[in-house]
């Protein structure tokens, strides 16, 4: 017993929980257990089902990558601040003033653009001038990024129920709001490993993704006021949109990773930054793993969402292009996955594939939408 | 191994070919996109419904018959990997190793074997002692995530129960039963009992997908699967009836849900089964699921008022009409066919100008930064009510399309009836506005429109617009007897051809220096003849004459009117005065037993790949060596990656404290 103690044995997973990770399961909890109280009769089971395993996924994951824990709170907090200010009043949003320069939800995804860019900035100034100072300070730009966008589309949840409970939905509904989730997904994942690795200098080439993400927002919002709440199509009404979105967003997310570090690998691979960015092999492993999560997701995300589309359609499977581009994408990767595992295979060309394989996904995701036509209503541009 | 990695690329492209291209249109549209000649070449190749075709589906079957080999001769390797702990690996092969390391140590090797086990447990592996043949040496073999190799297994088998259960749904029996000639399909547009029985499919049928349009208050217990450019038949064990489909709308217009209220009668126990489906809420009975999938016109009677265009009369008749149905109007010599093709109940129409370019995001944008409000463009949206749309097909099968609007539309602060024309259905429509009168009615400008058309009637006009102009002015009999010559000329002339014959006239008879001259000479005189005429049919009528800016505009809106009516075409203008609306709801029906199967392959899938990806194996191996008094460590995993660097590192680092103690 006191050998295994000695020389490093994992204790227990549940044994190396600190007080506040029990204090924010706690709040979590509690708050789950508020919104039932407060809206379970308007929900159905599965609602009911997705809030508690919302809820769950939320605790296991701040349990696992600590710094989710303090976000997940003061998102919490700006959030219900934010909505507190409404006074019920949709108005209040150009009105009040925390709302109208911080909270309100247009304002939050103008603040989650701003800063999205903002650190773009500052991970190449860190890159180039081998700044560790730098880096760090992008990085709590970063998280603020992240903070105001999942503040915005919280407000913007809510806002969506004050123009009338009948139009009220999660704002998952169409291409404006899920280029937010994407920008949010993709910070978060780099985060992740950012941690992980304890290295900084990836997020010049990640952030340089989300920031064309946040130019695509911009110029959608401006141009084409697809900022505007709509309400759902009757094929949206269900509650698969919940769970069938995130997924695929998370996996859309990773496969933007993946793309930016191959980017980041073909450079190092040529001597160019090679001093100044991770090794090959750090860039490799996380080009693999970010696949290998966006691949998981991405399966279940389409799982999931052949499953609605039975639902909503009457068959599982209708060779819809939105359908078939997805099958595209996820053969792509599986390829890449092939090559990797099974060949053993390393180097350029896979970095190449993961690079190629996001305009692949960015087809999937937006140029269906703009080229093709078939049943999913995710607007076109 | 290339083998796979070439067959899911080349799936990926032959998918991306059903994409760009639209599938399942009806092939005269592919003869119009494509011309004759490639319309067959395309029709060989299976491109208008490629994912049935002939070599997609060698494609899958080849995908299922190398993925199953490669199960069938991997998976006892596997199972065999994943049960072994490899304890008797040698000396040598340990020796082999990419990661491995040497200690040296005095504790007992019986006492070593112990306290290594007990390492190896609190390190989450689980350890089996062995033997190496020969020697004292003893060799503690251990293993972790053993899971991972089970991944391989069921992500592969994943997919071949995937696409087994995808073919059984697929049309792939029908497709058989085709190619040996049992069923034919039917292109024929048949009355259902003419159907032939090669083309009808029996309610025994394992699985199908297809749909059905039914009118309100009727039913139907057959759908129709649409395949290549025809159709077959599918008939149904139950009666479905149609008692109501509703549509609701959120305030802004946008539809909020489709609803049927549907009564299934079973053919074999006449049980009746009574409910409302909606779009993600279908009703499943005996296995077969009926889904809301669109709506449609079921037939809706129309009544309207026409109004004779070609021998005008200030008197309508009336008409009845039924929705995808054609009725007859005569006008005494020709006889003309009206089809309805389309009600709407509502037509919600943005009345605000659009702006989405660039230069005006730019301005959205500088604003938004001044006021923090992007609300730019204000939509306005407005309903403005029902309307029909019609062909009017004359003997010669000439047709020409309209599409009226039931209510009036307020247009530059006045009301108007609109009226739209078109000859082509690729063009949009030319709308015609009939003015209303004081009493917002069609009334004052048809009546106005008929004294205008009726020649007879001109010099009457003529002369009231002579007196009214020359009131009090002493002038001789022959002037006036001109002014009314010229004026009865110049509404001749319109009559006969509105704006565009008075135009014509002057540039024949005016020389060119004083056409324009002559033009405002001659409008102003029809504008005040007409002017008199409303007069002259305000009073027939019974009705006040004011004198006013409104009427003017009226009178100048009248005239506008009944020039762009000569080339409207039709003998009548229908207006709408009265509608019965009835829906019709298209369902979408399907059996599909190869869903459970599709869904419980993707759970493995799922499973699967989690396992693939997040179980790692690892290997760990120490050989205790008695006479050299050293322990050999070597370690082994099957996917390589910075973690498994980092976990040798720490082992090597602690195995070496554990042993020198
Ligand atoms: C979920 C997607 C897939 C994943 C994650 C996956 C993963 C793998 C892995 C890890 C192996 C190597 C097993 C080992 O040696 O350790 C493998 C082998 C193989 N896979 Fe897949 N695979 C997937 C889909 C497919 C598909 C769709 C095919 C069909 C073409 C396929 C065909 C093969 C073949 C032929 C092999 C080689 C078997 C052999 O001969 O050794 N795989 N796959």
């Amino acid at each position: 017993m006191e050998l295994t103690q000695n020389y490093g044995a994992r204790p227990a997973f549940l044994k190396t929980l600190s007080w506040f990770d029990w204090l924010y399961a706690l709040i979590l909890a509690g708050g789950a257990l508020y919104a039932f109280n407060l809206y379970g009769h308007d929900m159905d089971g599965y609602e009911k089902g997705i809030l508690l395993l919302s809820c769950a996924g939320l605790i296991g994951q701040g349990w696992v990558w600590k710094p989710f824990r303090a976000l997940v709170l003061v998102v919490a907090t700006l959030s219900l601040f934010g909505i507190s200010q409404y006074h019920g009043q949709l108005a209040r949003a150009e009105q009040a003033f925390f709302l109208k320069f911080f909270f309100g939800s247009q304002t939050a995804i103008m603040w989650m653009s701003a800063l999205f860019v903002i650190a773009t900035g500052g991970y190449w100034l860190a890159l180039l001038s081998r700044s560790d100072f730098a880096a760090r300070v992008s990085s709590a730009i970063t998280w603020s990024a992240v903070t105001m966008g999942l503040v915005g589309l919280m407000t913007r949840w809510y806002e969506s129920y004050l123009i009338s409970p009948d139009v009220g939905h999660i704002p998952l509904s169409n291409l404006y709001e899920v280029f937010i989730l994407f920008s949010i997904l993709t910070a978060l994942l780099y985060l992740f490993y950012e941690l992980r690795y304890q290295n900084r200098q990836m997020g010049a080439f990640v952030l340089l993704v989300i920031s064309a993400a946040v130019g695509f927002l911009l110029w959608y919002t401006f141009g084409r006021q697809a900022n505007e709440i709509q309400p759902l199509v009757p094929a949206l009404q269900s509650y698969w949109m919940k769970i069938h979105v995130p997924a695929n967003f998370i996996g859309y997310g990773a496969f933007a990773l993946a793309a930016a570090v191959g980017a980041a690998y073909l450079l190092v691979n040529k001597g160019i930054l090679a001093s100044r960015l991770p090794t090959v092999e750090m860039l490799d492993d996380l080009m693999y793993k970010s696949i290998a999560i966006g691949f998981a997701f991405f399966t279940i995300a389409t799982i999931l969402g052949a499953m609605w589309a039975a639902e909503a359609w009457g068959g599982y499977w209708s060779w819809d292009p939105k359908e078939t581009w997805a099958l595209i994408v996820w053969l792509n990767y599986a390829a890449w996955l092939h090559l990797r595992l099974v060949k053993g295979l390393r180097g350029p060309l896979l970095a190449w594939w993961a690079l190629i394989g996001l305009f692949v996904t960015a087809f999937a995701f937006l140029g269906v939408n703009m080229f093709l036509s078939g049943l999913h209503s995710y607007g076109t541009l | 191994m290339r083998l796979a990695i070439s067959l899911l690329t080349v799936l990926a492209i032959a998918s991306v070919i059903g994409t760009v291209l639209k599938q399942n249109e009806p092939y005269s549209n592919y003869v119009i996109q494509f011309g004759q000649f490639w319309f067959q070449v395309f029709e060989f190749l299976g491109l208008y419904d490629v994912y049935h075709s002939g070599w997609f589906l060698a494609i899958l079957a080849f995908l299922i018959l190398s993925t199953g080999m490669c199960i069938f001769r991997n998976t006892p390797l596997m199972l065999r990997e994943m049960r072994s702990f490899r304890e008797h690996a040698t000396e040598i092969s340990l020796r082999a190793f990419s990661h491995q390391a040497e200690f040296a140590s005095h504790v007992p090797p019986d006492a070593l074997q112990n306290r290594l086990s007990q390492y190896l447990q609190g390190q989450g592996f689980h350890a089996r002692i062995g033997a190496p043949s020969g020697s004292g040496d003893i060799l503690v073999a251990a293993k972790t995530g053993s899971y991972h190799r089970l991944g391989y297994v069921l992500t592969h088998a994943a997919i071949v129960i995937i696409c087994l259960g995808g073919l059984i749904d697929g049309n792939l029996p029908l497709k058989v039963e085709q190619l040996i000639g049992w069923k034919k399909i039917e292109t024929r547009d048949l009355p259902l009992g003419e159907i032939p029985a090669a083309s009808r499919l029996s309610p025994a049928n394992l699985s199908f997908r297809g749909g059905v349009t039914i009118p309100e208050g009727s039913s139907a217990d057959v759908v129709f699967l649409n395949i290549a450019d025809g159709y077959l038949v599918q008939d149904l064990p139950f009666d479905i009836t149609l008692k109501k489909f509703r549509i609701e709308h959120y305030p802004t217009g946008q539809p909020k849900s489709f609803e049927s209220d549907i009564t299934i009668t079973d053919k074999t126990t006449h049980e009746t089964l009574s409910q409302t489906i909606r779009v993600n809420h279908p009703l499943i009975y005996k296995g077969i699921a009926i889904y809301q999938a669109s709506f449609g016109d079921g037939g809706t009677r129309l009544t309207m008022n026409g109004w004779n265009l070609f021998s005008p009369s200030s008197q309508p008749f009336t008409m009845h009409g039924v929705v995808k149905q054609a009725s007859q109007l005569s006008n005494g010599n020709a006889t003309y066919s009206v089809e309805f093709t389309e009600f709407r109940k509502f037509n919600i129409e943005n009345f605000a100008s659009e702006n989405g370019d660039m230069a005006s995001g730019w301005q959205n944008l500088l604003k938004y930064l001044k006021t923090g409000s992007a609300k730019s463009t204000k939509k306005d949206l407005r309903n403005v009510g029902p309307s029909f749309q019609y062909k009017i097909r004359d003997a010669q099968g000439q047709a020409r399309e309209y599409f009226n609007y039931m209510l009036p539309i307020l247009l530059d602060d006045r009301w108007y009836l609109l009226s739209g024309m078109r000859e082509a259905p690729n063009e949009p429509f030319r709308y015609v506005r009939f003015p209303l009168d004081g009493q917002n009615r069609i009334d004052g400008f048809m009546r106005l429109r008929a004294m205008l058309m009726d020649k007879q009637a001109h010099p009457e006009i003529a002369h009231q617009f002579a007196d009214f102009a020359l009131q009090g002015e002493r002038i001789s009999a022959s002037m006036k007897d001109k002014l009314v010559a010229s004026t009865v000329k110049v509404l001749d002339i319109f009559a006969a051809g509105g704006y565009d014959a008075l135009a014509k006239f002057i540039e024949k008879s005016v020389p060119s220096a004083e056409q324009e001259k002559a033009a405002q000479t001659y409008l102003k005189v029809l504008e005040s003849a007409a002017v008199s005429a409303w007069r002259i049919t305000q009073a027939k009528a019974g009705q006040p004459a004011v004198m006013d800016d409104n009427t003017l505009r009226f009178v100048r809106d009248s005239l506008n009117t009944t020039s762009d009516l000569f080339s409207y075409g039709a003998p009548a203008y229908l207006q709408l005065s009265q509608f019965d609306e009835v829906l019709a709801s298209g369902l979408q029906l399907t059996r599909s037993p190869g869903k459970n199967i599709v869904y419980g392959g993707s759970a493995l899938l799922v499973l699967g790949v989690f396992f693939m990806f997040y179980v790692r194996e690892r290997r760990i191996w120490l050989l205790v060596k008695r006479q050299a008094g050293t322990v050999l460590f070597a370690m082994s995993t099957n996917r390589k990656t910075m973690d498994f660097e980092k976990e040798f590192a720490r082992h090597k680092e602690q195995l070496a404290r554990l042993l020198k103690e």
